[in-house]
């Protein structure tokens, strides 16, 4: 080691080092709850560097990985019927439920292949330019965390959804699915939450005080670059050694403490709070956003009479033998699943967790067993 | 799509649509209406084509204080620090578990 390698991750890891050699008892599992964190971990090979006795776990951040296939089959049965559907680059390829190489279409791509008419979009203002210009009738697919969520509500609220558009609402909540999380974690507990920090530009990092309170773990709001998630963790695990688990903005050049309250606001204007579906997962309570009555006439599901997931309806959405559900609540690595790399890639996904940049098993699939140097030593027959 | 991307608004119009730049030279319309008085050379961060935040600048001043701050720091301590992760490399050759 000679000092021109010296560098602040350095010093971060050698702190993270020490403090995780002080802790007594299991191994203390640090739960990631942001897709774009789980690609730096793995992107950055951060895993590799922790101490044996700290596990990095990707939560349930991608919120493509989440989209019931319920959702994909009623756009693709609209797209099939005539109705522009607009997308984000994420859904495209997100499949339904019908299965591999059967007849139906199982994604937007399948049916845009039967001569649908399926456009990608970057953003619901783009959607809006297009169908503008072209007129006719059109849906737009609407998914995403509480970051995504107020481009459509500023859409829905200050009147820029054209006539003959309409919106399907599948946003869902992070904090709902967070102690559904932490409850299927029950045996063995999660000791340290890296805080998503886009979710909390919205939100605010107030929105994740009841973690500490109310289940006694660390909690810190942590930006995307390496040096950011290292201190999360250094941060954590000081929290455990003090034995004062509490809430720590790390990522203070983007997130206030209250949040952006014009976006809340526009959320709050245009929707309400519902159960909603997750897929693999069943029905979380109030982890859904559902547009209010006063905006029907631009929501899918007034206007095309579409069903809304109940409890007793859900069905199982995963394709046999994926263990995507296990995957998005950090229960199994992707690397556990038989199908990962083999039937399922990212060129062809066959489970939800595959298709996004975002999803876990896309990450690890791009970058390399997560990023632990030992996985990849024994795929390579080096060890 | 759920990425948020750093950029520079270098256009603001009536019609709550800001014009944002990003490093790489692109420039897209974007969605304004979740941020008050935004401005011209405001640093914001572009989420599914609509800013979710502007970027505090007493918060990037702080930032870019404390970088100069930790490296001169580093300088000064660099030996120490040196020693310390030596000593831990030691430790680490010694259990021989590749790990600390």
């Amino acid at each position: 080691m000679d000092r021109g390698r010296l560098n602040s991750s350095d010093i971060i890891v050698a702190v993270i080092r020490k403090i995780a050699r002080s802790l007594s008892g299991e191994t203390v599992k640090i739960m990631d709850f942001c897709g774009t964190h789980e690609h730096t971990i793995v992107y950055s090979g951060i895993r590799s560097l922790m101490p044996e006795n700290v596990e990095l776990v990707a939560g349930p951040g991608c919120p493509v990985c989440v989209t019931p296939a319920h959702y994909i089959d009623t756009v693709i049965d609209l797209a099939l019927n005539g109705v522009r559907v607009y997308t984000y680059g994420d859904t495209y390829l997100l499949p339904g439920s019908a299965p591999p190489l059967s007849k139906k279409p199982r994604t937007l791509a399948d049916a845009k292949a039967e001569g649908a008419d399926v456009v990608i979009v970057y953003s619901l203002l783009e959607a809006i330019k297009h169908h503008r210009l072209h007129g006719g009738e059109s849906v737009f697919l609407a998914v995403g965390f509480e970051t995504t969520a107020p481009s459509t509500a500023s859409a829905v609220v200050n009147g820029m959804v054209p006539d003959g558009m309409t919106i399907l609402n599948v946003h869902r909540l992070t904090p709902p699915i967070m102690r559904y999380t932490f409850n299927k974690h029950r045996n063995s507990p999660i000791r340290g939450v890296i805080a998503p920090g886009h979710v909390s530009t919205i939100l605010g990092a107030k929105a994740w005080e009841f973690i500490p309170k109310e289940y006694g773990i660390p909690t810190v709001v942590a930006g995307f670059e390496p040096n950011d998630v290292l201190t999360a963790i250094a941060y954590i695990l000081a929290m455990l050694k003090t034995g004062r688990p509490g809430l720590v903005n790390q990522y203070k050049r983007a997130v206030k403490w209250e949040g952006n309250k014009k976006a809340q606001e526009l959320v709050n204007k245009c929707c309400e709070i519902v159960d909603a579906s997750w897929r693999g997962l069943g029905i979380v309570p109030e982890s859904g956003l559902a547009f209010r009555d006063k905006y029907s006439s631009i929501d899918a599901v007034y206007q095309y009479g579409l069903e809304q997931l109940k409890r007793k309806e859900w069905k199982y959405d995963l394709p046999p033998g994926c263990r995507c559900a296990e995957v998005t609540l950090g229960l199994a690595k992707p690397t556990d699943c038989p199908l990962f790399m083999k039937t399922c890639k990212p060129g062809s996904p066959y489970g939800p967790c595959m298709v996004s940049s975002e999803g876990a098993c896309s990450v690890w699939a791009r970058f390399g067993g997560g990023g632990l140097v030992e996985e990849i030593v024994r795929d390579l027959g080096l060890d | 799509m759920c990425l948020g991307i750093p950029g520079r608004v270098v256009e603001v119009r009536g019609d709550g649509i800001a014009i944002v730049e990003f490093s790489d030279g692109v420039s897209i319309e974007t969605d304004a209406n979740t941020i008050e008085g935004i401005r011209p050379g405001d640093y914001v961060i572009v989420h599914a084509g609509i800013i979710i935040a502007k970027l505090s600048d007493e918060q990037l001043e702080t930032w870019a204080k404390d970088i100069s701050e930790f490296i001169a720091g580093l300088e000064e301590k660099g030996e120490e620090i040196l020693d310390m992760l030596r000593s831990l490399e030691e430790e680490n050759v010694a259990g021989k578990s590749g790990k600390d």
